[in-house]
């Protein structure tokens, strides 16, 4: 070894204690593993003990209230059996299956389906448990490691009303879960009415807790003091337009009678009752029942869960008059002062329309208190073939431009569900149906009276109620009237709709209704003591007994609620939807019906065809 | 001698194998680690898993690059080398952001590095450097002062970052230091041994330490009583030891801060509050513990994914492999390391310049410091000091840094006929 060079290494038998402490501390690790991971059983017991839950905290899907503070949905308490499958060791599967009831099939199935979605997450096993079978089951349930039980609520409804404009809530499906990060397996959606329309507002939102549960499946507190925690915000309180009592009454009113009432605050647009006969009990659209009774609804031949307020196409029959008239006395096809006589009859070039016995001669007015068709017909062909027209088309256009503004021929795109827009042809409607130029002012006279190639729904109608009542605009009609508190008016419906109207010549409407029900054909639903204007209405039915159609607006001079009533296959619209009007009206305005026999004659009618 | 083109030729093979083996399992354990049952694909780069596939990926290149580097520029650039380095340690403490209390990052674009990971490395390259330049062959306290601030310049720096774990690590040093004979084996040993005496006195009481002690000299003072100088040589000794016991509690209580303490006391007493401070190593334990002989199978561990044990993809890595593979996964691992730094200590040996024999003793010695304290961490051995698992745990500093100081070695292995 050479001392002088400096690359000599002196000191090269150095390396074996170091070597040798490598291996030392690397044994000394092996054996410390060894005690810990083999012999050392304290940490699989300390592992199974430190099990997590991860517990969705459901937030209360906010409540309803009616217009005067009363509850329409609430929320009930319930249970949902969860299970993680990862957690499941042991038990004793043959009490497990006598405690919840099921066949051993169903244990396995439902398990199989439980670890298909997650073996560390939480699925639902059992839905839906009341809190009398939870009160049972909860003390044996700590012997069953891996289940756990979810508090959830469910809808109910005090009253067994307005079924169609609260919709249901159901569970979220496997579509909306794909595109919505929000909803997970089991969580519920509105699926319709204002559930749907309002599900942002009504869910609230949904926190998480993770909590520790020991080797006896017992909560033993929360996880790092809740530092993962999120908390549950509950859902926004919602206030109805609706009018309980007055809803009520309405649904009692057509019992056994098939048809709609829609009654609207004419100041704000807001619904004070939207009647669809038959409806059902919305109790029965909730919870596990829920699909069997929607089947059975789906079957029922007098289609319960047709919305018939909201997508009823009915053509309006003389109730249509109201609109035509105005828009005739705004493009001058006729004045206040026009008069005609009415032989009984209209006839122009082979087409003949039948009208009733009545006094002579009629102006507008008399021609709305007696609902003459002749007078209507004279008016639209008028209004039609005015010469500042230059065609079928302009003169057709002007006049739907001015039927649209009243409200028809479209949807509100309201808060309501599934409504349908009816139909108000176009000029291009009839040029494919008679070809340009095949058709003039008196091939599609039937229009004049509300008959033909026309549809209205009842809220349309009830709309146009609403029209006259305010001489010449509207609100939006909408059921949901304010948000989170009562005062928080709903800020989507506060837009006032002015029509292509004047005011003037809804002050003769208003006159020309008040009569009608004062002397004209309306005048046996007449209310002591409250003025009220209105219109009948009898829709030609090809396929069965006429319907019966009625529009009214009171108190005349402060109009608080416009009304439609349609009376399927009951015939003129005096006899049947007058007085359900006239009676409706009556309960709003005074709180209580005073003509009983006059009540009981409607309460007993059934029109029910099936 | 013709011009070589084949980089790979003489490269360590086992060496390279074991390196692979272990960034595998890193990778994949980090995958457990973080593994969430809705992100499945392990090459999602928003997941840190994903990103450890980069860092990977990257790695291996940089380890080609340095492979295809002439041999004689390792010596020549270690000075220059080291001073960026130290500039870049310069600038985190002016420049670089805070992480978990420690400014010791930088943060580009989206990618955070942490210069303190490569120090490691340069600080290698410039001590071998120094002491192969060091002409003087005597191994005395005065010879060490030139290395030993050499070294010291980094640890200052990152101690005023705030990092003490990665500062400790340059102790590894002292490996160097006795091996090329600047320090004498029994200050080693002496080291070792006021370690357990500290650690006993922490245990029992320190008078019953010193009773012992006493106890253990009258008994030598008895067979040796026809020597008396050596019996005053020991009691000379017994004396500075007998101070050493009696100052530790004093040390322990005035020196260390109290987050250091405590950190000494969860590993003495296993119950010390098991919700704070005892809480990591509890845990730790438990996910080690549980995994049994076998393991409870990839991705089927439960405590490591539920967040029960911190940092589980970067400083607490083992936990995972020791839950989902078991005592069979720790004794692998375990033994791949111990294998790799047999073997990096007998390549280093079998260097024929000192350059490269000190470089790769510094690359064995700071592996086996990061060894020893991390895993020593996980199973309760060692006080909890955040250091990465090389080659394992999640980061692309830390395996950049050791990708670079393996490649670096192997290349210098590789020429070792070359160099003098």
């Amino acid at each position: 070894m050479q001392l002088n060079n400096p690359n000599s290494d002196i000191f090269s038998r150095r390396k074996t204690p170091i070597i040798l402490f490598v291996v030392l501390i690397g044994l000394l690790f092996l054996m410390r593993l060894f005690y810990l991971q083999v012999v050392d059983h304290r940490y699989k017991i300390f592992a199974s003990s430190n099990v997590q839950r991860i517990i969705t905290d459901y937030p209360a899907r906010g409540l309803v209230y009616d217009r005067n503070g009363e509850l329409l949905v609430y929320n009930e308490p319930y249970y949902d059996l969860m299970v993680v499958p990862r957690q499941v060791r042991d038990i004793d599967t043959l009490e497990f299956i006598s405690l919840l009831g099921i066949t051993r099939e169903q244990f396995e199935t439902r398990m199989q389906a439980a670890t298909r979605y997650s073996r560390f997450k939480g699925s639902i096993f059992e839905r839906q448990i009341s809190k009398g079978e939870y009160a049972a089951m909860q003390e044996k349930l700590f012997r069953f490691p891996g289940f756990y039980v979810q508090p959830r609520t469910l809808r109910k409804y005090p009253h067994p009303i307005a079924a169609h404009s609260m919709g249901y809530v159901g569970e979220a499906g496997p579509s909306l879960i794909e595109n919505d990060p929000y909803y997970r397996p089991g969580d519920y959606v509105g699926i319709s009415g204002i559930e749907k329309h309002y599900e942002d507002v009504l869910r609230g939102t949904k926190g998480t807790r993770i909590v520790m549960v020991d080797a006896l499946n017992r909560d033993i507190g929360s996880f790092q003091d809740g530092r993962y925690d999120t908390l549950a915000v509950a859902g926004t309180d919602l206030y109805s337009s609706l009018d309980v009592q007055l809803q009520i009454y309405g649904e009692k009113l057509f019992q056994n009678k098939r048809g709609s009432i829609v009654a609207i605050e004419p100041s704000t647009g807001e619904i004070l009752a939207l009647v669809t006969a038959p409806g059902y009990d919305p109790n029965l659209l909730v919870g596990r029942v829920r699909s069997a009774n929607y089947r059975m609804l789906q079957n029922d031949t007098l289609k319960p869960l047709f919305n018939r307020a909201l997508m009823a196409n009915y053509p309006p029959g003389s109730v249509f008059k109201v609109a035509n008239f105005l828009v005739g006395l705004q493009e001058g096809g006729i004045t206040n002062r026009t008069r005609y006589s009415c032989p009984g009859f209209y006839r122009s070039g082979g087409i003949t329309v039948r009208c009733r016995t009545h006094p002579q001669p009629v102006d507008a007015l008399l021609a709305i208190q007696y609902s003459c068709n002749t007078f209507s017909c004279i008016q639209f062909r008028n209004t039609l073939e005015l010469p500042k027209f230059d065609n079928m088309q302009h003169a057709l256009g002007t006049w739907r431009e001015h039927i649209l503004s009243l409200g028809f021929g479209r949807t509100f795109n309201s808060d309501l569900p599934h409504e349908l827009p009816g139909l108000i042809g176009s000029p291009d409607y009839y040029d494919r149906i008679y070809g340009p130029r095949g058709w003039r002012a008196l091939t599609i006279i039937s229009l004049a009276i509300g008959q033909g190639e026309i549809g209205t729904t009842p809220i349309q109608l009830a709309n146009l109620a609403a029209i006259v009542a305010n001489r010449g605009y509207f609100y939006t009609p909408h059921i949901i009237k304010a948000i989170g508190a009562p005062e928080n008016l709903n800020p989507d419906y506060l837009q006032r709709h002015q029509t292509t109207i004047d005011s003037v010549h809804f002050e003769t409407m208003v006159e020309a209704m008040f009569e009608t029900v004062e002397a004209g054909t309306g005048r046996f639903s007449r209310i002591p003591g409250i003025t009220m204007g209105g219109k009948t209405g009898t829709v030609q039915n090809p396929h069965g007994e006429n319907h019966s159609a009625f529009i009214a607006f009171a108190p005349v001079e402060n109009p608080q609620i416009a009304i439609s009533v349609i009376v399927e296959n009951a015939g003129g619209g005096a006899a049947w939807a007058a007085p359900i009007a006239s009676l409706m009206i009556e309960k709003y305005l005074t709180r209580e019906v005073k003509r009983a026999w006059f009540e009981q004659r409607i309460l007993e009618a059934s029109f029910l065809t099936f | 001698m013709r011009p070589q083109f084949n980089f790979f030729k003489n490269i360590d093979k086992l060496t390279v194998f074991i390196y692979l083996a272990l960034i595998f399992i890193g990778w994949i354990s980090i995958y457990a680690a973080e593994y969430k049952e809705y992100h499945h694909s392990m090459f999602d780069f928003s997941q840190s898993y994903g990103k450890q596939f980069v860092w990977i990926v990257t790695a291996l290149v940089i380890g080609t690059v340095i492979l295809t580097i002439d041999v004689k520029a390792f010596p020549a650039f270690a000075y220059i080398i080291f001073g960026l380095s130290i500039v870049s340690l310069i600038g985190v403490l002016i420049f670089g952001t805070t992480v978990n209390a420690s400014k010791s990052w930088f943060h580009i674009g989206g990618v955070a590095i942490q210069p303190a990971e490569f120090v490691k490395f340069t600080t290698s390259l410039a001590l071998a450097r120094l002491i192969y330049e060091t002409k003087s062959r005597s191994r005395n306290f005065k010879a060490i002062i030139k290395p030993a601030l050499l070294v010291a310049i980094p640890v200052l720096l990152i101690f005023a970052q705030n990092d003490t774990g990665t500062a400790l690590v340059f102790a590894a040093f002292v490996v160097i230091f006795y091996r090329e004979g600047f320090i004498p084996g029994w200050m080693l040993i002496l080291g070792v041994f006021a370690v357990f005496l500290f650690v006993l006195t922490l245990i029992f009481n320190e008078f019953y330490i010193i009773g012992a002690l006493s106890g253990l000299f009258v008994i030598a003072a008895i067979f040796l009583r026809k020597k008396p100088a050596m019996i005053r040589q020991m009691f000379l000794l017994l004396i500075i030891v007998n101070a050493y016991v009696y100052s530790v509690d004093y040390v322990y209580d005035e020196v260390l801060q109290q987050h250091q303490r405590l950190r000494i006391a969860v590993l003495i007493d296993e119950t010390v509050d098991l919700r704070g401070a005892g809480y990591n190593l509890h845990q730790s334990k438990i996910a080690i513990g549980s995994g049994g002989v076998w393991g409870k199978g990839f991705l089927q561990g439960t405590q490591t994914k539920f967040n029960f044990v911190p940092e589980q993809g970067t400083d607490f890595i083992f936990c995972t492999i020791g839950e989902e593979w078991g005592f069979m996964g720790s004794f692998v691992v375990v033994g791949l390391f111990i294998f790799l730094l047999i073997r990096l200590i007998l390549l280093a040996e079998r260097q024929r310049s000192v350059f490269s024999r000190i470089f790769g003793y510094s690359l064995a010695s700071i592996i086996f410091f990061h060894f020893l304290v991390n895993i020593g961490m996980t199973i309760g051995l060692v006080p909890v000091i955040g250091i990465p698992l090389p080659f394992i745990s999640y980061g692309g500093s830390s395996l950049w840094a050791f990708s670079m100081f393996l490649f670096t070695f192997l290349k210098l292995d590789s020429k070792r006929l070359e160099l003098l």
